[in-house]
């Protein structure tokens, strides 16, 4: 009951006149951004973080623009999954299978609008889920002690690769790559400086802001000119949309379905290491393996674009779980999410239910408006959001970039961060060329602080027992749960990868 | 190869790393494990996984032709000198520039570029400095 005042509470905070207009604007962008190849989810928060903070947004406010925009993106992605069979982000990935198909029939509409009916219905429902998740995870976070936390971020980083990673050691030397980096600047504690060589610029340490921009965006950009002359002349091929209202006998034949993989979307979010692309594809596979009876999977069955669809919106709210009751995202773009609460001096976590309850259900009431506006817009406007699709990225990559520069420049007004920027560009793109993850740098350079002061604080309490760190059964769990979340993927990851190839390179061929 | 490689830079990283973590200063009100301690575990996971890219390499990943290279190369300079310029062209000219070079080499025909360049320095400066009233680097001109 508690919760529900609380929401209610959160109702009256979202709603007034500019929330309302921020959450449009935020679904709208998202939306862009996440129907547009190469931008994803990730990206798109990324580079509208810089911008929210300059413009001095409160927090919440600033959070309801972000959060909509999370959420746009994932509603987004479909849109060239189904239209040109090129996933818009990585989770949109099996929606290709059966919406190109649908749309190579004449059906892209429908396919357009079931999917936007089943991305409401995953990413309702997992809102709930969170509401009611959240507080119950919080009381069992308030039992952590600082050597928990020290575990739990191992934790983090352990399993943040996911399932489906092929290389762990590549993982590990991500995450160390992003703590050392978090560990340039004054160290908190006792106030020396560490790694600034004695450069002055480096004493507050690397604004991470300025490491995820340039990682994720810059990096883009870059993509861009190695790959311009192979696939720049591809017109995208005209697809007729037909209808775009969803018969309801259509959408009751699917509703088992979308249950289901609400549930397991959701499930898959809120688990470390997981996130959405493992939801819509466990999603997918799961209905393919129990309804399709008659092998129409893969050839346009609107239950396959109604099952990755629901699944990958409930893991978006899902993974909102974990990051913030236990301040541990559980993915990428929950990691960029969480640099937002950072930039905002809002430490998520249990404390935050209980020191920032305004912020924490103003953002969740976000939510639930934020997903009946995008159904409201992505029904009816599909066919501006298709529209955008034509920008060609000749002209949309510099617009990205310049608008990074932008962001960065409002917050310091320095063309030494520029400069970092710009050298994070280049480094996320050497990263990306060697299959290393970006994720968890970006992760490291967030959390490195808090892991760091966490292991400090344990061991002065226990005055200098490094044997403290293994101490409680909690922190034991913990610890078992990182080395088998870390081991697994080198077990089970080839095959698992092999698996998600071969499904999508099955309907790419079709 | 590329790991190979990858791998001994990431050694080279991490023993550059805990060599300056053991030079930090202590300082003399420390707690009981100090500023040296977890930059030193760090830098031990770093090399261990560095160790494992020279041991086991992943096949190589496909490197664009030298052109291509030299082209990105270029494009990074083109965007440095953006940044020292930023402040004092002003952020219109200086973006302008910049847009035009990139849209250029993303494949616009020359002198659609400079039309595209021009616009979206307009666009940006009109939507973040004119309507959101964002305060953008500020030329000799005023703008």
């Amino acid at each position: 009951m508690d919760t529900l005042s609380a929401l209610g509470d959160g109702f009256f905070i979202a709603l007034t006149w500019q929330n309302l207009l921020l959450a449009v604007l935020g679904c709208f962008l998202g939306t862009v951004m996440g129907a547009l190849p190469g931008l994803g989810p990730s990206n798109g928060v990324a580079i509208l973080i810089p911008l929210a903070f300059t413009l001095g947004l409160g927090a919440t406010p600033a959070l309801i623009l972000l959060t909509s925009v999370y959420y746009g993106a994932m509603y987004g992605g479909r849109i060239s999954s189904i239209l040109l069979n090129i996933p818009g982000d990585e989770p949109a990935m099996m929606t290709c299978l059966d919406g190109y198909p649908m749309a190579q029939q004449g059906r892209a509409g429908e396919a357009l609008a079931l999917s936007g009916v089943a991305s409401f219905f995953g990413a309702f429902f997992a809102t709930w889920g969170l509401v009611l998740l959240a507080p119950q995870l919080v009381k069992v976070a308030l039992l952590f002690g600082p050597a928990e936390y020290f575990a739990l971020f191992t934790l983090a980083f352990a399993t943040l690769g996911g399932v489906s990673s092929t290389n762990q050691a590549k993982s590990a030397f991500a995450a160390a790559l992003g703590l050392g980096l978090a560990m340039v600047g004054v160290d908190t504690q006792t106030g020396v400086p560490r790694f600034t060589f004695g450069e002055v610029h480096l004493y507050d340490g690397i604004d991470f802001l300025v490491a995820i921009v340039g990682l994720f965006a810059l990096s883009e950009v870059f993509i861009f000119l190695e790959h311009r002359s192979t696939d720049a002349d591809a017109a995208p091929p005209k697809v007729k949309i037909g209808r775009i209202t969803p018969s309801l006998g259509l959408i009751r034949s699917c509703l088992p379905t979308m249950i289901r993989s609400t549930g397991l979307g959701f499930l898959a979010g809120v688990l470390p290491g997981a996130g959405a692309s493992l939801g819509s594809f466990i999603s997918y596979s799961v209905e393919k393996r129990l309804v399709d009876k008659a092998g129409t999977f893969g050839t346009g069955d609107p239950r396959g674009v109604a099952a990755p669809e629901a699944g990958n919106n409930a893991a978006a709210g899902g993974a909102l779980v974990p990051m913030l009751a236990l301040g541990v995202p559980g993915s990428g773009t929950t990691a960029v999410l969480l640099a937002v609460l950072l930039s905002l001096n809002i430490t998520p976590g249990p404390l935050l239910f209980t020191q920032n309850p305004d912020v924490v259900w103003g953002l969740i009431a976000a939510l639930f408006i934020a997903n009946v506006m995008l159904l409201a817009m992505n029904i009816p406007m599909v066919g501006l959001f298709t529209r955008v699709l034509l920008v060609p990225p000749r002209i949309l990559m510099p617009v990205v970039a310049m608008v990074s520069f932008v962001g960065i420049y409002g917050i310091s007004g320095s063309s030494f961060d520029l400069l970092v920027m710009i050298g994070f560009g280049v480094l996320g793109w050497v990263l990306r060329k060697l299959d290393v993850p970006l994720v968890p740098v970006i992760l490291g350079t967030l959390l490195g602080n808090a892991m760091e002061s966490n292991l400090r604080r344990a061991i002065t309490i226990d005055n200098g027992n490094w044997g403290t760190l293994i101490d409680s059964p909690l922190s034991i769990a913990l610890w078992t749960i990182a080395a088998i979340g870390f081991v697994l993927p080198i077990v089970v990851g080839k095959a698992m990868k092999r698996r998600m190839r071969m499904d999508a390179e099955g309907a790419l061929r079709d | 190869m590329s790991d190979r490689i990858f791998g001994l830079v990431g050694l080279c990283v991490a023993a550059i790393f805990a060599w300056r973590a053991t030079l930090i200063q202590e300082s003399f009100l420390s707690d009981a494990v100090g500023p040296k301690a977890f930059p030193l575990i760090i830098a031990v996971v770093l090399a261990l996984s560095s160790l494992y890219f020279v041991v086991r390499p992943d096949p190589d990943p496909r490197w664009p032709p030298v052109g291509r290279l030299a082209e990105i190369g270029m494009a990074v300079a083109v965007l440095c000198v953006y940044a020292v310029a930023l402040p004092e062209l002003g952020f219109v000219i200086a973006t302008a520039l910049a847009a035009t070079y990139l849209t250029w080499r993303l494949g616009t025909a020359p002198l659609w570029s400079v039309v595209v360049g021009v616009l979206t320095s307009g666009g940006i400066y009109t939507v973040f400095h004119l309507i959101l009233g964002l305060s953008l680097a500020r030329g000799p001109l005023g703008f």
